[in-house]
This record gives structure tokens, sequence and C-alpha cells, in this order.
């Protein structure tokens, strides 16, 4: 069991802005992993969505504004997988023709985590306190499954959890549609594989889906809601705190 | 999509969007796709051993393109030797006209021809034909399509989106004495009848090649109907035409590719035939053609081979398995993308054949979810690929490099605006914090329609407070 004492939390812009509630429920997780949680208030964004749409200058602009906010040696949680990935492999290649700051992001790369993984691997079967049974379907981002390994991570922790029923819709690997700017610019092709997506989902039989991606969830719940259905996806931080015995479940009691 | 229509990258939305609305053909490409996705899976079984061939496989390519200008000479070289007359095509009219040539010096009035994706690129029948020269499909996938007006919407599998009825009423309106019937090995049969007649009387014989082997001056052809060794045996004449790209250093570079090639295309370890083509007939042989030709095509390769970010575009075997795994391929099948090579591979190859002004929305046109780069038999990064010409669209050349082909010509001020402003909000703490308060607190000004967004999801609305103020909230 791993035993860090601090954590960084880099939530992502998507998270901050559209989905706070499952940051906070990874900052209430990885408190009742024992772990400190610091959440650098100057940080907003790995990027991503100007990167992959063409506009690397703007991405570097903005991930070098990253660059300085992570000063000690402490892992660096994400709790949104694509946004990991980005971190991890992206931030090197953005920064390849400057030294000073290509060694600050191999740096970052290295010590970045996403929010599975890093739990998976210091979650005790102790801390689960809610076992009512439930049948789940794990949905994840296709780029932090190919560049993290998200999929493997998401799996084994959620086969730590009793009571959990783990299910595989049809096509559980195929993208959501989501591809950032791809939904805006190719939208039919994105709605397409989007109602797919959830066609799989709502015939699995799952009661609830979670992700570890928020722009996936932020896709498929958009698309939920205008179906005639109460199926809604949840971020896996949020499913893990209402499971475990946090400060702030405690609360709600 | 036949006849007159012929779909063009321009209008590759448009198209796109016709065939997400026919529901016929979504399921026939889904359960043809998946078909051959469990059957390439079921050829590796074993990850590690995958990853240990493709790895070879890559090295073997990219050595190859290291290599290229050299590689070229000794082909050169070696098949002139053999006696085998090599041609240099820069353009697909260059490469058209030199099919002319050879077909007026043989006084030919036909061709019988293989599959070959290279010969669709210079539309060779098209071309063949407006000078009276008849050019047949022997593969039956393009036989069909060829019967119908129609083109290819799969590199490997042409005809995948035909039904077995478009086949039995194509035939039956096409192919004169034909019988109407369903059933695939009468239709088969019917086919193979009409093309026996033209392989015993046509002069030239017209193949792709898979690889072009530079040691041994060897044209390879990979093939499961046969019609490929009939195309090379049968007539006196054999004109293979191919991309400057297919060349490999040596014969002991082609099993590890083969492999790679034939499992990761159709999930076969082997395939019916494998032909090596090293010369013409010799003397004392009693078959084989007395005349071999190779047409070597640029058609903008040498643009993708010299620009190091592009380079690997030219790895390529052409085993499809890209676009089996592409979930945009699968829904919007490969005629939409109005190219020669749809799906992923025609993504990153076509900017370099048509330019980025033509082909602008086809790198756009992808989630980026990494499948097709995953299965990609020789290490094509294709997600990065897609990226780096999705920028090379949108912003003006470095004046120290030699541009693409309409580099920018997809630029947008709008665009550009809105990317600008975003790096300058993103990038700047105190002005992101300033703007996330406000954006919470008029969240509910946010607009009902917001663009393709709104097309199928309901639209994005800030939470009431962000995350760095709940966290805030929280500590006190």
């Amino acid at each position: 069991m791993e035993t860090d004492t601090h954590v960084y939390l880099f939530a992502t812009c998507v998270v901050d802005l559209f989905s706070p509630q499952s940051g906070l429920d990874a900052v209430e997780v990885l408190e009742a992993l024992g772990v400190t949680v610091a959440f650098p208030r100057d940080q907003t964004c790995c990027g991503q969505p100007a990167y992959t749409t063409g506009f690397a200058d703007d991405a570097r602009r903005v991930a070098a504004a990253q660059l300085d906010l992570f000063p000690q040696p402490w892992p660096i949680v994400v709790p949104s997988g694509s946004c990991g990935g980005m971190l991890r492999h992206h931030w090197p290649r953005l920064f390849a023709d400057d030294p000073q700051r290509l060694a600050q992001a191999e740096a970052l790369a290295a010590r970045t985590v996403e929010f599975c993984d890093f739990v998976d691997t210091r979650l005790a079967a102790s801390q689960v306190a809610d076992t009512t049974p439930v049948r789940l379907a794990l949905h994840t981002s296709c780029t932090a499954r190919r560049e993290l390994a998200t999929h493997l991570a998401g799996r084994r922790l959620l086969a730590k959890l009793p009571g959990v029923e783990l299910l595989e819709p049809e096509h559980e690997a195929e993208c959501c549609g989501f591809g950032g700017t791809f939904a805006i610019k190719h939208p039919e092709i994105s709605a397409a594989m989007t109602e797919d997506k959830l066609d799989a989902l709502q015939a699995s039989g799952c009661a609830q889906f979670v992700s570890a991606d928020c722009g996936c969830l932020l896709n498929l719940n958009g698309a939920l809601e205008r179906r005639p259905t109460t199926l809604r996806g949840l971020h896996i931080a949020s499913f893990l705190r209402s499971r475990l015995a946090t400060r702030g479940a405690e609360q709600r009691r | 999509m036949s006849g007159d229509r012929q779909p063009r990258p321009q209008d590759f939305k448009v198209q796109s969007r016709a065939a997400l609305a026919d529901p016929a053909l979504r399921a026939s490409f889904r359960s043809a796709m998946d078909f051959l996705v469990d059957k390439r899976a079921a050829q590796f079984p074993d990850i590690g051993a995958y990853e240990r061939l493709r790895s070879l496989g890559t090295r073997i390519r990219e050595h190859a393109l290291a290599k290229l200008p050299e590689l070229l000479e000794r082909l050169e070289q070696n098949l002139t030797a053999l006696g085998v007359q090599v041609h240099w095509a820069e353009t697909p009219s260059d490469a058209n006209r030199i099919f002319l040539d050879i077909a007026a010096r043989h006084g030919a009035q036909a061709m019988v021809k293989g599959k070959s994706m290279v010969s669709e690129e210079i539309e060779l029948n098209r071309e063949m034909a407006a000078h009276g020269i008849d050019c047949v499909e022997t593969d039956m996938g393009e036989y069909i399509l060829q019967l119908d007006g129609d083109r290819p919407s799969h590199i490997i599998m042409p005809a995948i989106h035909k039904t077995k009825a478009d086949v039995s009423r194509i035939f039956a309106e096409k192919i004169p004495g034909s019988a109407h019937t369903e059933d695939v090995d009468e239709l088969i049969a019917i086919g193979r009848r009409a093309l026996r007649e033209r392989f015993r009387d046509a002069p030239i014989g017209v193949t792709g090649a898979n690889f072009l082997v530079a040691e041994t001056g060897s044209l390879v052809l990979v093939e499961n109907e046969g019609n490929g060794r009939l195309c090379t045996s049968v007539p006196e004449v054999h004109v293979a035409i191919t991309g400057i790209e297919k060349v490999i250093e040596r014969l002991e570079h082609l099993p590890p590719l083969y492999t790679l090639l034939t499992r990761s295309a159709t999930g076969q370890a082997v395939t019916t035939y494998l032909n090596i083509v090293t010369g013409p007939r010799r003397a004392g042989e009693k078959d084989g053609p007395r005349e071999v030709h190779l047409i070597l095509l640029d058609n903008g390769r040498t643009q993708a081979w010299r620009d190091q970010r592009f380079r690997a575009t030219l790895q390529c075997i052409r085993c499809g398995a890209c676009m089996n795994h592409c979930p945009v391929y699968t829904r919007v099948g490969g005629l939409s993308y109005g190219t020669t090579y749809p799906g992923p591979i025609g993504a990153i190859v076509s900017p370099h054949l048509l330019g980025l002004d033509a082909t602008r929305d086809l790198p756009t046109a992808s989630s980026l979810c990494g499948a097709c780069g995953e299965v990609c038999p020789v290490g094509i990064p294709i997600p990065e690929l897609l990226m780096r010409l999705r920028g090379a669209a949108r912003r003006r050349p470095a004046p120290e490099r030699k541009p693409l082909r309409d580099e920018g010509a997809a630029r947008s001020r709008a665009e550009t605006l809105v990317w600008t402003a975003w790096a300058l909000l993103y990038s700047r703490a105190r002005l992101y914090r300033w703007f996330s308060w406000w954006a919470t607190r008029l969240r509910r000004l946010t607009p009902a329609w917001q663009g393709g967004w709104t097309r199928g999801r309901v639209p994005l609305r800030p939470a009431p407070r962000s995350l760095r103020e709940l966290l805030a909230q929280r500590r006190r």
C-alpha cells in the first residue's frame, strides 16, 4: 500500500465550472484515505481543447501557466482521465523545444496519477461502509483508456466494493462521441455515436453508470436528459464517496 | 450513391449526414466491421507477441522510408536488370499517359485489372474509357462496383456497402444472359464466368503491388481470389502501378509485414494467393507476361515524406484495420469521405494527395479516440497526425519550412480569435477566477442554443458555484 501523505488535485476546467461536485467528492475520497489534498487555486486547464483542435500555441500558453503550481514532489491526482493523459503524454510534447519547461513538464508528467489509479492502490476493504447491491456499468474515456489504461484501474477499484455488480455493455470500449470540438464540428456524427453508446448502456440493464472522465459524462448526461429515462452517469468519485465512510457521508446521516 | 453523383471530400458533411440517416447502411456497416474486428482479434490472441511483431513491422517500414531515395534507385536498377520497365509518374495524369502509351504500342483496346487502390487514385478506368480502352475490374467486389458505376467504400472490402439484393439486381441488369438469383455462390459463379472471357482476350493485365522488394526487384501482390495471379500471368503485358512508398529493402522484411497485413486486414493467417513477380517470362518458361512494367506514382507522397512531422503517414501497408475499428467510419461508411482512401488512414493520406483545402473536414472528423492508432500494425500515430493536420490547415505556415499544399486554407479569423481569447482567459489565473465567478452567477443567462452541442444534448450550463469556491467555503 502506498503511503503518500499529501497530493495535489488538478481538477481541470470541466470539473471546476461544470461538475464541481465530482471534484468535491474526489477530495472527500482522498481525505478518507488519509491524504491531505492541496488545490492550487491558480490552476485552470490542461490545454487539451486547443491542443486537439490544432492550436498548439494556445494550448502551450495555458499549459505553461500551470507548470509552477505544483512545487512539492507530491502526486498530482487528476479526476478526469483524458486531462490526465494530456499532462502525462502531451505536455512534454508541447514543450519539446523549450528545455527548461520540458524538464518541468516531464517532472509533472511523472507525478501525474489518474484518480482511479491513485485510489485503487490505497483503498482498504475495511473503509467501505455501504454494500447495498447495485448493477453498474463503467464508461472509460477512450483516450484515457489508451493513454493511461484507466479502464483497468476503474475495474479493479469497483471490484473492491462489495455489492457492486459490474456489467459490460455492448461495444464497451467504443468512444461516446464527445471528442472535444469534434462534437461541435461534426454534431451529427458525434450524436450518432452518443446515441449508440446510450442505447448500449440502457440495454445493459445497469441502474447507473460511472466514469472517471468528466467530458464523457457531460456529453452522455447532456444527451440522456433528452431521453425518457432516469439513467444518469455519475463520477466514480461521487459513487465511491457514497460507499465509503467519509466525513461528508457522516454529516449527511 | 451510384451513377453520376461522385462523392467529393469537399462535401463530406453533406455526404456523412445522408449516410447517418440511412439505417440499413449503418446496420450493415456496423455488422461488417464487428465481424472484421472479431476476426482480427482472433488472429492476435497474445498481446505481447502482437506488440513484438508490430514493433518489428514498424521498424521495417521506418527503415525503408529513412532510405527511400536510395531504395527506389536500387529497386529501379534491379528491376531494369531483370527486364522490367520502370516508369515514374509525378501526377495521376502522368500515370494515365504511361498507361495510354503502353496500350497504344500494343494496340490494346482492353485491360483486365486486379484490385489496386492506386489505380482508383488516378481514376484509371475512367481515363482509359475516355480513350476507348475498356479496363475491366476482376476483383469481384470491384467488378460489382464497376458494373453499377459506383466507387469502393473500403480499401479491402470495396463493395461492403452493397447487399446481396443489390448484387443480384446489378448482375441481372448488366451481365447479359444471367439468371436472377440471390444465392451468393451462384452470384459469384455468374461473375466469374463473365470475367473468364475477359481474361482470355485482354492483352494487358493491370495490378497494384502491396510491397516492392528493392534487393530482389520483386513486385509482391497479396490477394484471395486468384484474379491477381491471372492478371499477372495470362496477358502478354503486365503493368503494375503503386505508390513510391511501398518499397522495402530486403526480401526477409516481407514475411513480418505480410503476416501483419493479412491478420489485420481480413483476420486471415495467410491469404489464398501471394504473388511475387520477379521479371517477365524467361526463355524456356511456358507462361507469364512477355513484358512487365512498373509505374511508381508520387501524387503528393513526397510532400508527406520530406516533412518529418508527416513521414509516418507513408508507413501504411493498407490493411484497413483503422477503418474497421473507427467509430466514425463505422457510422458514415466509406463513400462519405469522397476520397480514394476513406477512414482514418484516408484522413491522414488525402491531405497530401488533394491538399488541405479540399480535405479540410476530414482530419476534424475524428473524436481522437485512438482506436486507429492502437490497431495500426505498423505503428502509425494516426491521432497525432490528425492533430498535426488540423493545425496545419488552420495556421499560417512557418516561414522556415516548405508549406504543405493549401496549408492554412481552413484558417478562419473567428476560430483563431476564439482560441486566442480562450488562451488569454485560461492562462491568467485572476482573469479566469473573475470569469468563473461571473459565469456561475449568470448561469441562467447561458444560451439555450449552443451550436452543434445542443443538436442532441441539453445546453451546457455552469454549476451554481465553481469547485474553487466550494473548496474555499469548505475550508472555512
